[in-house]
């Protein structure tokens, strides 16, 4: 036998002992334990507030923390912040490059950041002395688009790319820290955990991966989706990740059970999805798709109790604000509604 | 795609890397429109409906097709139901016979099925001179039901104007494809017309009607060879005319797997092996405690008080949030973790003076420290982490906080090249410290207890 038929033999052989490990604390399953759960009862939404001014699709948006404000990249090239209750338009910042796929706001709410198929990540600085806004960084070194982004505060951010890796930059020097490779597909979407220690990121190998931040390792990988992950986010305790996929699912993967606990899916439900966020207890995942609905799954007992009808195109992009308080959505249809 | 760490793949016989998610959602519409044209196997029927002096053939109504899909996909609501046929319709699965516009109406409306020939998983992608044909070629027969809506009129004339010096062309091939035509079956005709037309309402829908062959541009890569060359309608050959839409193509060669790789996921894979796995009653358990300990303070699930801004446009929870005097339901959340009081600022300052009353504010002091350190700015770094050791750490520190030996030795090592988590290790321990034990008391102390059942301070006096 080769060497490397040996090698390949021993990698299975592992995995059928992780897979034997994992079904070995299969005591029970989530649906079965949340079955003396209360049931959640019908959950109805009304779009209180639209946000008009994009000129063409939306393909993200990302709440301040403060939780009024958020910020949306458009294919029409601007990147728009919004004070989503009165609807005004805080900041319209034009950019390089229309084909921006990202956004994300800062924690502390003094930059922005996007990129797209420029392959890079330009920070923005809405703070600056003189009231205008301008690149304040461009962190180019990838060689895929960008995907994702998600800053830890001001001087961090990660990226997810299409180059199959994800980085940590320092946004004051403009370098990259670390560089977390290992998935074999696109990386399409990263969420960052509540403690800043630990991030995940969803890809088109089918797999979500948890990396360690600091030690620049991947920790744990989680499979069973059938085709690309578009969204991924972490249960509100961060103990669980949820992802959503093109094969029209969603996943709840536990990180100390090391598996797959529950899938949201039903067979009316044709289409993939493409954002994702759980309400602020973790009881409620609200999902948006590629048919222009949102669906409001229990995430306990994995049942549909809700939809969010309303966009005249795919939903692209949803999220729940901290302080849970809102919902809101962007599309296609170059329009952001804000649910509750 | 290199082999080996890919999930196995699910149901069917498709490749994965053919699939554009696009494909995914045809693959599922065509197994039930299918499924829904099998007369012998509970479909509807289809049939020729009489109308004034002609007969409409091969038709059945939206509200036949809603009525099958709520049975047979087993669907209780009709708006659901109506939405998902919608989607068949909006993808020319289905069309309305007298309509440009793709959507499923649970009532009369006729609807007819589309040819396979013309079905989107063929990946069609038609160019407009095959566009300009069809409608020329409408133009040229003299029927009332060919004749053109105003969108596509405009449509010519802009086709017209683009194609100005290859018309000659276009019209001969308008010509040909009516002589065609004629030779076929009156009923016939009528049908492949309505596809026809169909097909067309897909890739030039009507204005303000979503194109639902849109990929989302990062998906576009998937193709195996995006600047292939596209097959014509009405089998024009292809003169190089098309516009290359954006698409990016991966620069990533096609890696063989090698001996390294493979031996890089057997170490990843032992290091997985090594971890424990908690039951999943266990972890079961702790998602829904996690829920139901915040379920009332979730919006979504349960009432606000005072009321959600968002739909009383009153800012009164928002200004109850930021202010430093916390209601009873803010303080009860303090006591689930710590985490979650620190994450409250009131929060840290109450556990904060409780501390100092017990004379061991020092490691809530530390705690807060090392969080500011990883937010300042690179240039302040290495100052605020010596001032931090000597505050904390050094010899006859001031504030000196208890760390074990082993975490002392690692902290004093970082700090010989500080950085913003040089006490990453410390800042850990101390929080485990406070976890286990002043937290505990903190709860139970008067300071807390008072805060949560709202009790009024004695005011002395004299």
């Amino acid at each position: 036998m080769g060497e490397m038929e040996q090698l390949r033999k021993e990698a299975d052989s592992l995995k059928d002992q992780i897979t034997a490990a994992r079904k070995a604390v299969q005591d029970t399953t989530l649906q079965e334990a949340a079955a003396g759960v209360t049931v959640v009862g019908r959950v109805q939404m009304k779009t209180r507030k639209t946000l008009r001014g994009h000129l063409a699709k939306i393909y993200a948006m990302h709440w301040g923390t403060d939780s009024t404000l958020c910020v949306s990249a458009s294919q029409d090239g601007k990147l728009i912040v919004w004070d989503s209750i009165t609807t005004n338009k805080v900041n319209a910042i034009p950019l390089k490059s229309s084909w921006v796929m990202t956004c994300a706001y800062a924690p502390s709410g003094n930059l922005v950041a996007c990129g797209g198929l420029d392959n890079m990540c330009s920070i923005y600085n809405l703070k600056g002395k003189d009231g205008n806004v301008k690149v304040m960084r461009e962190l180019a070194a990838h060689t895929g688009y960008l995907s994702c982004c998600r800053f830890l505060s001001d001087s961090e951010i990660i990226t997810s790319s299409g180059d199959c890796t994800c980085v940590l930059w320092d946004i004051e020097t403009g370098t990259q820290k670390t560089v977390f490779a290992g998935h074999q597909g696109d990386c399409m979407s990263l969420a960052v955990s509540p403690d800043f220690k630990f991030f995940i990121s969803g890809a088109c190998d089918f797999t979500a991966k948890l990396w360690d931040i600091r030690e620049g390792q991947c920790r744990q990988t989680f499979g069973g989706h059938e085709s690309d992950i578009n969204a991924i986010g972490f249960f509100p305790n961060g103990n669980a990740v949820i992802t959503g996929s093109d094969d029209a699912t969603c996943k709840l993967y536990d990180l100390r059970a090391d598996q797959e606990l529950i899938t949201y899916q039903d067979s009316s439900i044709m289409c993939g999805v493409t954002s994702l966020a759980p309400s602020l207890s973790g009881r409620l995942l609200l999902a948006g798709y590629d048919d222009f609905n949102v669906n409001i799954w229990d995430a306990l007992k994995a049942e549909r109790v809700g939809v969010l009808a309303g966009h005249d195109n795919r939903v692209s992009c949803i999220g729940v604000s901290s302080d849970g308080m809102a919902c809101c959505t962007g599309s296609w249809d170059s329009f952001l509604k804000i649910w509750n | 795609m290199a082999e080996g760490a890919k999930e196995p793949v699910g149901v069917g016989t498709t490749d994965p890397e053919e699939d554009s998610p696009n494909m995914i959602v045809y693959r599922k519409i065509e197994d039930i429109v299918t499924r829904i044209q099998d007369e012998n196997a509970g479909g509807v029927s289809i049939r020729t409906v009489k109308s004034f002096l002609s007969k409409i053939p091969s038709v059945v109504s939206g509200a036949d097709i809603v009525q099958w899909l709520m049975k047979n996909l087993s669907v209780e609501d009709p708006a659901e139901a109506i939405h998902l046929g919608s989607l068949v319709a909006a993808h020319g699965y289905i069309f309305p016979i007298s309509d440009h516009v793709l959507m499923l109406k649970d009532d009369g409306t006729l609807y007819r099925f589309q040819s396979p020939y013309f079905w989107p998983s063929n990946c069609w992608e038609p160019e407009n001179t095959d566009y300009a044909i069809y409608l020329c070629k409408r133009t040229m027969q003299n029927k009332a039901r060919l004749e053109l809506a105003d969108y596509e009129a405009e449509n010519l004339a802009r086709l017209q104007r683009a194609f100005a010096r290859k018309w000659e062309f276009i019209f001969m091939q308008a010509e040909a494809q009516v002589k065609i035509d004629r030779k076929k079956d009156k009923a016939e005709r009528k049908i492949l017309d309505s596809q026809e037309r169909a097909f067309w309402d897909v890739h030039r829908p009507v204005p303000g009607c979503v194109n639902t062959t849109e990929m989302d541009i990062r998906k576009c890569r998937r193709e195996r060879n995006p600047h292939r060359v596209k097959k014509s309608v009405y089998g024009v050959p292809d003169d190089g005319q098309s516009q290359p839409s954006p698409v990016h193509i991966s620069s990533q060669p096609t890696k063989k797997t090698t001996k390294e790789d493979v031996q890089k996921e057997i170490n990843f894979l032992n290091s997985q092996l090594d971890r424990h796995c908690m039951k999943v009653s266990k972890v079961a358990d702790s998602l829904m405690s996690y829920t139901e300990q915040f379920m009332e303070y979730d919006p979504f699930v349960s009432a606000t008080e005072p009321s959600n801004p968002w739909i009383s446009d009153d800012m009164s929870f928002w200004d109850l949030e930021a202010s430093r005097d916390p209601s009873q339901q803010r303080v009860k959340k303090w006591g689930f973790s710590l985490e979650e009081a620190l994450k409250d600022p009131a929060g840290r300052d109450q556990f904060l003076k409780f501390l100092e009353s017990e004379f061991s504010s020092e490691n809530l002091r530390f705690w807060l420290a090392v969080q500011d350190l990883k937010r300042r700015p690179l240039q302040d770094v290495s100052s605020r982490a010596q001032e931090i050791w000597q505050e904390f750490l050094a010899e006859g520190a001031p504030s000196p906080i208890n760390l074990d030996s082993h975490s002392y030795e690692r902290t004093s090592q970082n700090i010989k090249d500080p950085g913003r988590y040089s006490y990453e290790d410390a800042q850990e321990h101390i929080f485990k410290l406070m976890k286990s034990d002043s937290y505990a008391r903190f709860l139970r102390s008067n300071i807390y207890q008072d805060l949560l059942l709202a009790r009024k301070k004695v005011s002395c006096t004299h």
